[in-house]
């Protein structure tokens, strides 16, 4: 068997408070296969979004990595110098955001900021960046390409937001792209047609997805395998019909007795 | 059926957008033409997506927004004829719960106080009363007593708008118009938080308009429903038979988008066509207590 694309053994991150510190991630490990989608849910302040973060040395201050490995492509991602984790992150792994009102700039064309993620991995010149913008937005399906290239943030909608988001994340051919909570500002007609596009991308570029999210609905339609967090550790972990048809830990079946409607239509 | 304790009849609001000086100016329809009537003790739902209306409805009926036109009779009397001090009065019996417990408390204020607010300006009650009602409001919707002198910041969420909650429930009102009000939440705490407003509902015979966008929840604890499409009520009747059999093409579109939780379930998108439908089409009924615009 190939190893697995992402393998986090054993990570904790410490939150450092004057009255010492405390594990915002404690000993969790878990692992990701090449174009597979992995869900992380959990509610806010499980330490989902700090385990998402640290894979990308990300932390916060005053948290910090106290322990683990996160092993990307065989390489330990927390023992990379920083010029060489610049490498990999923004281009090899990739991050979508929650709000694509603050995430992207809001003085600078989508176009640039597209182009932006290309030049600053030196793959490319600005014209060809900018090229490959129009070629980015026409492939998460922003109509109009060649000249929505040059709105800015405030001229486009939630949904279309989001899909810069995308073809941000997209523009270095990553292999793992970590979504938190990619939908959850969104109605929810645009949040089908952003799932859908993921799928779409996800498959014609073989990409591994950490979906972070609290929405079991999002999992449902999305993962393979799920990981539950809870208070910074993950309380269980499996696939996805075996978590949503027979959950095993306490917390998971509160979770989805918490979701209305659940198991109908 | 109970009395109507709400009717709401051809609901108007238009916002007029000006361009500049030379070019003239647009009127945005946000609420056109709404009609519906709920009953005491119902919890009606109101649900559509951003910029569908349902808030400015929400908030044209305590008159926070000014209608352009249209009439909202509260126990028969129309409150957008009232003058200034008779609505004031008016706004005793119909309170709003907001969407976002983080900026609808304000954070310089005790939450003590934040709840007791309503009592000062409507001049209710001594001090000692007051304080008094403040912390059976408190107890009511489940926080702690104890907890009065601290600020909005050293609460959850949930908490917080518990506090939200309780602020409203203040002047003993009858109707509370709740604007999206755990959307903001995480999904175990939505749940107690409704909960909490259907036990509510209960204990103090309460009615509601419950503003949302989420469809699941909606399902859940409404009795009749009414969904909105760029200003205007496309569909509306009892929850269960609009959800089993919606008529209107945005409707059926919305329900599809709903993520299901088996992973096995067919999906099948349906993309809204709104050349496929009449935006202008009255409702009219189409089954026993459901009405649609087609």
């Amino acid at each position: 068997m190939t190893p697995p694309l992402l393998d986090v053994q054993h990570l904790t991150v410490v939150f450092d408070g004057p009255r010492g510190g405390v594990a915002a991630v404690d000993d969790v490990s878990f692992q990701l296969a090449a174009g597979k989608t992995l869900g992380l849910v959990g509610e806010s302040g499980s330490g989902k979004s700090v385990t998402a973060f640290s894979i990308l040395r990300l932390v916060p201050a005053p948290g910090r990595i106290a322990g683990g490995r996160v092993l990307f492509d065989g390489r330990d991602l927390l023992a990379l110098p920083e010029h060489e984790m610049r490498q990999i992150r923004g281009a090899r792994i990739s991050l979508i955001f929650q709000e694509p009102m603050t995430a992207l700039n809001p003085v600078m064309r989508v176009g640039d900021q597209i182009a932006e993620a290309l030049t600053v991995h030196g793959q490319a010149t600005h014209e060809q960046a900018w090229a490959r913008a129009v070629e980015l937005l026409d492939a998460v399906h922003i109509p109009d390409a060649a000249r929505r290239v040059r709105d800015y943030p405030h001229q486009l909608s939630g949904g279309m937001r989001q899909r810069v988001m995308i073809a941000i994340a997209l523009a270095c051919h990553p292999a793992l792209v970590i979504a938190d909570e990619p939908t959850t500002a969104l109605d929810v007609t645009i949040q089908a047609q952003v799932l859908e596009l993921l799928r779409e991308l996800r498959a014609r570029y073989n990409l591994a997805l950490l979906l972070i999210t609290h929405d079991f609905g999002v999992i449902a339609e999305m993962a393979d395998r799920v990981a539950v967090m809870y208070r910074g550790a993950i309380v269980e972990e499996g696939p996805v019909r075996q978590i949503l048809r027979s959950p095993a830990h306490e917390y998971t079946r509160a979770l989805l007795a918490a979701v209305p409607g659940m198991g109908r239509r | 059926m109970s009395a109507p304790l709400l009717e709401v009849r051809h609901l108007a609001k238009h916002f007029v957008r000006r361009h500049g000086l030379w070019q003239p100016p647009s009127v945005v329809k946000a609420v056109d033409d709404v009609t519906f009537t709920i009953h005491e003790g119902e919890m009606f739902g109101l649900v559509g997506e951003s910029g569908s209306g349902k808030s400015t409805t929400g908030r044209c009926i305590l008159r926070l927004v000014e209608p352009t036109a249209g009439e909202v009779l509260f126990r028969g009397e129309n409150v957008l004829a009232f003058p200034r001090a008779r609505m004031r009065q008016a706004r005793r019996d119909m309170q709003i719960v907001f969407q976002d417990p983080y900026s609808s408390l304000n954070p310089r204020m005790r939450a003590g106080d934040i709840v007791e607010e309503p009592l000062v300006i409507h001049r209710l009650g001594t001090n000692a009363e007051r304080r008094a009602r403040v912390a059976e409001l408190f107890e009511l919707v489940g926080l702690d007593p104890g907890h009065l002198p601290r600020y909005p910041h050293e609460f959850s969420g949930g908490q917080r708008q518990r506090i939200g909650i309780a602020r409203a429930l203040a002047l003993h009102p009858a109707l509370i118009v709740a604007d999206e009000p755990v959307s903001a939440l995480d999904v175990s705490i939505q749940a107690q938080v409704v909960r909490l407003m259907l036990d509510l509902r209960e204990r103090l015979r309460l009615t509601y308009l419950f503003i949302a966008h989420d469809l699941r929840l909606v399902e859940h604890i409404c009795g009749r429903v009414a969904v909105m499409y760029l200003g205007r009520i496309v569909e509306m009747g009892e929850t269960q038979a609009l959800f089993a059999h919606p008529r209107h093409p945005y409707t059926r579109a919305l329900l599809s988008a709903v993520p299901v939780l088996d992973p096995d379930a067919p999906r099948q998108r349906l993309a809204l066509d709104p050349g496929s439908f009449d935006r202008a089409a009255p409702l009219r009924q189409v089954g026993a207590a459901h009405w649609a615009a087609v």
